[in-house]
């Protein structure tokens, strides 16, 4: 159940935790836009490709992990019962990928 | 029903309002007709099959034909009966029971249902255009890459629609779950029959992106020259089999949870007893959805994925025996020491235990995967499915018929009419299915449009297609059922069977369109239980008298689906005379333009005011 404090009231406990959370927003926000220019980057100095496919994957789930904590709000109160869900998914699509490489790629 | 309006209204107005409604029980009640007539449809085809197999080297249908119509039945089946005859079931029924207003999402809600309803519209169409699709129900490439025509086409672009819909669906059912549910309403109080619609919803959410990709695949494939399932091209048809199994499997697990919502509803209410095992069961379910995902390739044993993938693969199998046994042994805990009683509801209750427990057995037989070399593509594993799917989840479905149509309808089934109904379908059902196993067996192969003389399956068909017009007698008694019904049925009262436990029991049948005047306040698990036993006639309101806020009806999502319909249209005959492209760029346009006059236009609903609320008695 959504908590009624953060919809109806919002005292100044409420103001300074909203000004925290805007920070954090931003500051994932700059870093995903970083993260996204060291990709573009690795791509373009044309590293080997064995040193830039790995780079990129991890770029990638980190820039997945901001999306889903930060901008998706997993990580806050009263968010827990969606935070499963998506575990849940991401354990379906990890169990895919996996099975994929193991035994129709390799 | 006429529960909107009291007065009167022209047939003009009572179409428009069915067009553009968004309420969720007539939503529920346009899935559950549109299933309906499918399911007639998908139980046409199966006679026709039935009718060409009754003696050997028979030619009732041509071979080509044939292929068609065992596609057909099984699509249409899967994809167009059961699924949204239960999608209808969970619209109409999971909101009551959760003392909700409506879904959380009415207008998804309503596009849903189009996109569905086209979709089937969409496949059968092909019927009329130069043949169906005939790769079966699976589909397998390099079989489907190669179906001359555009049956095959229209598979992909119909199934793609419906996809989308069921997808939409899914998420309205846990979002409407997870956010509205009445006061006191906690997870560990809800009905049985809301925590599989609430599973399910998760299993629909992560398996139909699957089917997605598939279908896009193999729409690029056939329309667009691209090669992705084409060996001599560097593809990979095996890819589509994962695909279709990764979808398939939880698929068959979409079907089958809700029906066992269903007998979990129906048991305890006619047993008079609570359901037993009430957390075991809703754990069971989780369990049960969890390995649901990890055995898909138990259908590709016989591929060469390597003794160990297969291995894997038939232990996780074999595991998910273990909580559908948890299942069984609850139900039948909880009829033991009940004060039973019997009805249509419960007859088809009944008999489901049996008859699932078969084909959960032959089951972990085909697990096995060694013994899967001899059972695959034979008629075992058609008696298999069909213990499953028929003794599962069309009898659930029966079983819910009877438990709710006075909820829905305000009217009982005939019970003479019923129990008619049951018999000739239970037997004809054992009687075409059961012989199948041992005809298996023998050898003989499942989707061949002939068998031989004198190699012992002449009888075992014949049987089988005579159980087929059991059941088919069964089904026109209960269609005569509803029709009588409707016209002089005897009237329901809101707790239909007086011994009602879950919170839409204590709506009007049928509810009245805004289902609660007041929301009620749960106090437990069984809430209408826990009332009349402390004397209560009424749930008890967790809120006073107040205006009601409700959604607008809309007529966008039948343009919409009307849009995306063309440009798939326009799809499959582009590839062949590229002036179809006009229909797939119009049709996207009205798609488009829906979608933005959706986003721009503000559309808060409207209000009921409170003497009108008043005024309604519930
Ligand atoms: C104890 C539970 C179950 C087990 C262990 C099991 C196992 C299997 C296996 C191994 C196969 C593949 C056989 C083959 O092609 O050689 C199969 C096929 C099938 N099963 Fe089940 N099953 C179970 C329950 C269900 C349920 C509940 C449903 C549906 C409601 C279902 C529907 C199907 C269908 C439709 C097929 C055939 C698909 C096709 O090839 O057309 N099964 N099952
Ligand atoms: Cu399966």
């Amino acid at each position: 159940m959504p908590d009624k404090m953060s919809t109806r009231k919002i005292n100044s406990f409420q103001k300074q935790k909203n000004k925290q959370e805007m920070q954090k927003m931003v500051v994932s926000f700059a870093l995903m836009i970083f993260f996204t220019l060291v990709a573009f980057a690795l791509v373009a100095l044309e590293i080997p490709s064995t040193y830039v496919i790995p780079l990129l994957l991890i770029l990638a789930v980190v820039q997945v992990g901001f999306q889903f904590f930060y901008f998706m709000h997993l990580k806050d109160k009263g968010h827990e019962v969606p935070a499963q869900i998506i575990y849940g998914g991401i354990f379906v699509t990890v169990l895919v990928a996996l099975t994929f490489t193991v035994i129709t790629w390799w | 029903m006429g529960m909107t309006s009291a007065q009167k209204s022209g047939f003009g107005a009572t179409l428009w309002d069915w067009l553009t409604t968004v309420d969720h029980k007539k939503i529920g009640i346009l899935y559950l007709a549109a299933g309906a007539f499918f399911f007639l449809l998908g139980g046409l085809e199966a006679v026709i099959i039935r009718i060409q197999l009754i003696s050997p080297e028979n030619d009732f249908i041509s071979a080509g034909l044939y292929n068609e119509m065992i596609t057909m039945h099984g699509t249409t089946m899967i994809f167009f009966a059961a699924t949204p005859l239960l999608f209808g079931l969970m619209n109409y029924i999971m909101p009551l029971q959760i003392g909700a207003r409506d879904v959380a999402f009415p207008f998804l809600n309503s596009l849903g249902f189009w996109l569905f309803l086209f979709g089937g519209i969409m496949l059968n169409i092909s019927w009329f255009t130069g043949g169906a699709p005939d790769a079966g129900w699976t589909n397998y490439a390099p079989l489907s890459i190669q179906s001359p025509g555009h049956g095959v086409d229209y598979y992909v672009m119909g199934l793609q629609l419906s996809g989308a819909g069921t997808l939409m669906s899914g998420i309205n059912f846990i979002v409407t779950i997870v956010l509205m549910r009445a006061p006191g309403m906690t997870y560990m109080r809800m009905p049985l029959f809301t925590w599989t619609t609430f599973v399910t919803s998760i299993l629909v959410l992560f398996a139909f992106p699957a089917l997605t990709v598939g279908l896009f695949l193999m729409m690029f494939d056939r329309m667009f020259g691209s090669a992705f399932f084409d060996a001599a091209l560097g593809g990979n048809a095996v890819i589509w089999q994962h695909l279709f199994w990764i979808f398939g499997h939880p698929e068959v697990y979409i079907l089958i949870l809700p029906a066992f919502g269903v007998f979990s509803e129906i048991l305890p209410t006619f047993a008079k007893k609570r359901l037993f095992g009430y957390t075991a069961m809703v754990f069971a379910t989780f369990l049960i959805a969890f390995l649901g995902f990890m055995v898909w390739a138990h259908h590709m044993f016989t591929v060469g994925l390597g003794a160990v993938a297969n291995s894997i693969f038939a232990v996780a199998t074999m595991a998910i025996a273990v909580p559908t046994g948890i299942k069984i042994f609850n139900w039948l805990f909880t009829l033991w020491g009940g004060s039973i009683k019997i009805n249509s509801a419960m007859l088809w209750s009944l008999a489901f235990i049996p008859s699932f427990t078969i084909g959960g057995m032959t089951g972990v037989m085909l697990a096995s995967s060694v013994a899967d070399y001899q059972y695959h593509d034979t008629y075992f594993v058609v008696g298999h499915f069909h213990y499953v799917i028929v003794g599962g989840v069309v009898f659930a479905l029966l079983a819910a018929m009877h438990y709710w149509w006075p909820k829905m309808f305000g009217r009982y089934l005939h019970e003479g009419m019923g129990q008619l109904a049951f018999w000739t379908f239970f037997i004809g059902f054992h009687l075409t299915f059961f012989i199948q196993h041992f005809l298996g067996l023998m050898g003989m192969p499942r989707r061949y449009w002939v068998f031989l003389e004198n190699q012992g399956l002449d009888t075992g068909n014949w049987i089988s297609t005579l159980g087929a017009f059991f059941m088919t007698f069964g089904v026109i008694v209960f269609v005569i059922n509803m029709i009588y019904t409707t016209i002089k049925g005897k009237k329901a009262p809101g707790d239909a069977w007086g011994t009602g436990r879950t919170l839409e029991w204590a709506t009007a049948s049928p509810p009245i369109h805004f289902n609660f005047k007041q929301m009620p306040l749960v106090r437990g698990l069984d809430p209408l239980w826990i009332e009349k036993m402390e004397g209560n006639e009424k749930m008890t309101p967790a809120e006073p008298v107040d205006e009601i806020h409700m959604p607008n009806g809309s007529i966008l999502p039948l343009i919409m689906t009307i849009g995306f319909f063309i440009a798939s249209l326009g799809f499959i005959y582009q590839a062949g005379n590229s002036y179809w492209l006009i229909a797939v760029y119009l049709g996207m346009a009205i798609g488009l333009i829906c979608m933005l006059i959706r986003s721009l236009k503000d559309d808060h609903g409207y209000h009921i005011p409170k003497e009108e609320v008043e005024r309604e008695d519930d």
